[in-house]
């Protein structure tokens, strides 16, 4: 007689490489960065990038609004059901880092929804260059910042810039324009990650987004090796 | 449900579980709600410090002792799908009832992470899309080796703990006020856990029709108009 | 019978009604009961009607008053009242109760449209209202507290109101006001300085199947579907004409 809950699926506890009924689950990518960086647009690039390929869907963390999801939608990058909001009550990396349970509900609400699924992108909401994602939620971040931000980010280091797998440099058409030196930006990202990867996108060309997805290809390789 | 908890030596007797259950930063989604105080505050109710103690002592009073018995109970081994049932029966408002599952399910996530026991696997298996939160709470309780007063305490004070930090965020409130409205609250805060407590006792034996049902109108009819809101801070 | 206990009146009214055979319903139990005057009314279609007269000055404290109505299986039955009860204090300050039971089985109809009950200042008043529905019974309940009559400030009072379909439970919700209930009943969680404050219940076996939808009825009234095969209009509004006017609304629209 209870018209509110069904009957069809089990919690896991944690973030196990499997899912409750035994098959592995979704590779989750997050991308995080600063407001204003290009994280919305480049979900949607990697979207029309991968979606043939790959069974994919969105979850969005957005600080007051559904407005990221909505932008999602309205640009048609996925059908409505592969994308889902997370409400995070005016604390984006609170929902991505200290209390990932929306998130990983609505990770599991997406596979169950549409799986099986071979990636889940999970956007943080515009934060500062602290908001990392906990490895309880995803298996690897992105990190997204533009030159026009100023080209002193990499230099100035912080969790996101320096740990995440992989720091994306957007908008570099915008470069001579706003006086940011891409060479300075590449030299300080190095000096500050090493060995990790940074890719320079321009998402206004339609190839733009390419060095990012053929990291996420390379990702999803491994995940499913 | 067994008498001794797999977690604790004897139920009742922990504290410093207490502290981790009731911990602002216990992974289990509380930091997300506002508990109707971004409504309230959208319509001009609340406005200051003095607002927010009157919301927080009505929701204390209302469905403050509504959950933390139904926690209570469940800490005491009322049957859980009983209380589901109750629960859903006192919470009109399908937007509430939605937040109060969600945030089980959240809940059972990090209490099965932190004291896995059977009775959480069993309520997870029964209601996988969660159970009422407080009914939750009070299993979880149980498990951490906590009582009724203890699980009475930890839903009384979200009840109010929540809406105060959620106004903080919403109103630019001085956080030094906030905290002193909830201080000044915790003598009502314990009354309503002994009496949340006392008629949690009650219920293995006299049914859920022992419980509270105390309830807040303008809660219920500013959830549903919240939920439908395109631009909010907080789910609920 | 009524009783004359030491600090007030007991009274317990009854109503029973059954399928007269034809189509409609007849009440082989009508039973006044001190200030609880029953008459039967003209009632429409299947309808029997039961107006409830006389309660207006009642109950005061130290009273114990008591409704009983049942409409067994197929029959159909409205009760109404012809005037506001007014909870009103009495001698020694001692609370009054009144406790409406109502049952109805299957296929039965149950209109209970009771008018607005007023808290007088000084009054303290514990009501309760328990309904027993099977599980193919139809229900339409209102119920309206004002708190205070005109300019005047309220008494105390409780309601709760208890709602079972096939066995479970279905509705239960207490509300407590004025000056002997728990603090911020008046502020913004509960009444947000409203005066008046009601609630219509509509249980109808199709629900089950096609619940409707939440609906706002207005900044202070909204529509939610229950758990079960059931709609609630909950209301508060600054006076009792207001109230009624969302609940008639909603009335219109489920009764």
């Amino acid at each position: 007689m209870h018209l509110d809950h069904s009957h069809d699926t089990t919690t896991v506890v944690s973030a196990d490489a499997a899912r409750s009924d035994g098959t592995r689950r979704a590779l989750r990518i997050g991308l995080g960065g600063p407001v204003g960086s290009g994280k919305t647009a480049t979900v949607a690039a990697l979207c029309r990038a991968l979606r043939d390929t790959y069974s994919i869907a969105v979850v969005t963390n957005d600080i007051y609004t559904r407005e990221d999801a909505e932008f999602l939608l309205r640009n048609a990058v996925l059908p409505p059901e592969r994308i889902q909001a997370v409400e995070t009550g005016a604390c984006p990396h609170t929902a991505i880092r200290d209390d990932i349970s929306a998130n990983l509900e609505a990770v599991e609400d997406l596979e169950d929804a549409v799986g099986p699924l071979d990636l889940i992108l999970v956007e943080s909401g515009g934060d500062n260059l602290t908001a990392t994602f906990s490895k309880g939620l995803v298996d690897a971040q992105v990190f997204v910042i533009d030159v026009a931000g100023g080209d002193d980010i990499p230099r100035k280091g912080g969790p996101g810039v320096t740990t995440a797998d992989l720091l994306v440099v957007n908008k570099t058409d915008l470069a001579p324009y706003v006086g940011s030196d891409l060479g300075r930006m590449a030299h300080d990202a190095r000096t500050q990650r090493g060995e990790l990867p940074v890719a320079f996108t321009s998402l206004t060309s339609g190839e733009g987004v390419k060095p990012v997805a053929d990291w996420v290809r390379g990702q999803l390789a491994a995940w499913s090796a | 449900m067994d008498t001794t908890s797999p977690h604790g030596a004897s139920p009742g007797a922990a504290r410093a579980a207490l502290l981790v259950l009731a911990d602002g930063r216990f992974p289990a989604g509380g930091h997300a709600h506002s508990g109707g105080a971004e409504a309230a505050v959208k319509a001009g109710r609340i406005r200051d410090a003095t607002d927010l103690a009157t919301f927080c002592r009505g929701r204390l009073h209302t469905t403050g002792l509504t959950s933390a018995a139904l926690a209570a109970a469940a800490a005491v081994g009322a049957d859980p799908l009983v209380l589901d049932e109750a629960a859903d029966a006192r919470t009109p408002s399908p937007a509430l009832r939605t937040t109060a599952r969600k945030l089980g399910r959240q809940l059972m996530r990090a209490a099965r992470a932190a004291w896995p026991c059977d009775a959480l696997d069993a309520l997870a298996a029964a209601r996988p899309r969660g159970a009422h939160q407080p009914v939750v709470l009070g299993v979880t309780a149980h498990a951490a080796g906590l009582g009724p007063e203890d699980a009475a305490h930890c839903v009384a004070y979200e009840s109010v703990g929540g809406p105060a930090t959620a106004v903080v965020r919403l109103l630019g409130l001085d956080p030094f006020e906030a905290t002193a409205v909830l201080a000044r609250l915790a003598p009502e805060l314990d009354q309503v856990a002994r009496r949340a407590a006392e008629a949690g006792r009650r219920a293995p034996a006299e049914g859920p029709g022992a419980l509270p049902a105390a309830s807040a109108p303008l809660l219920d009819i500013t959830a549903q108009a919240h939920a439908a809101w395109p631009v909010r801070l907080f789910a609920s | 019978m009524t009783a004359l206990a030491p600090e007030g009146v007991a009274a317990t009214a009854r109503i029973t009604a059954v399928p007269d055979g034809l189509g409609g319903t007849r009440l082989p139990v009508l039973e006044s009961d001190g200030p609880l005057a029953l008459r039967r009314t003209r009632g429409a279609g299947a309808y029997a009607r039961v107006t409830v007269v006389g309660a207006m000055s009642a109950p005061l404290g130290g009273d114990r008053l008591a409704i009983e109505a049942g409409v067994r299986d197929g029959a159909a039955l409205t009760v109404d009242s012809a005037a506001a009860t007014v909870a009103l204090p009495g001698r020694g300050g001692r609370p009054a109760r009144y406790d409406v039971r109502l049952t109805a089985g299957a296929g039965a109809c149950l209109r209970w449209l009771p008018e607005a009950l007023i808290s007088a200042r000084g009054s303290d008043l514990r009501m309760t209202t328990r309904v027993e529905l099977a599980a193919r019974a139809r229900l339409v309940l209102r119920e309206e507290q004002i708190l205070g009559r005109y300019g005047e400030e309220t008494g105390t009072l409780t309601t709760r109101l208890t709602v079972h379909r096939a066995g479970r439970p279905l509705l239960d919700q207490e509300l407590a006001y004025g000056p002997g209930a728990p603090g911020g009943w008046d502020g913004a969680a509960v009444l947000g300085g409203n005066r008046a404050v009601g609630q219509l219940l509509v249980v109808r076996p199709e629900f089950e199947r096609s619940p409707p939808e939440a609906a706002l009825l207005g900044d202070n009234a909204v529509l939610t579907p229950l758990a079960g095969p059931a709609v609630l209009v909950t209301a508060v509004a600054a006076d009792a004409l207001r109230l009624r006017r969302v609940l008639d609304r909603a009335l219109r629209t489920f009764g």
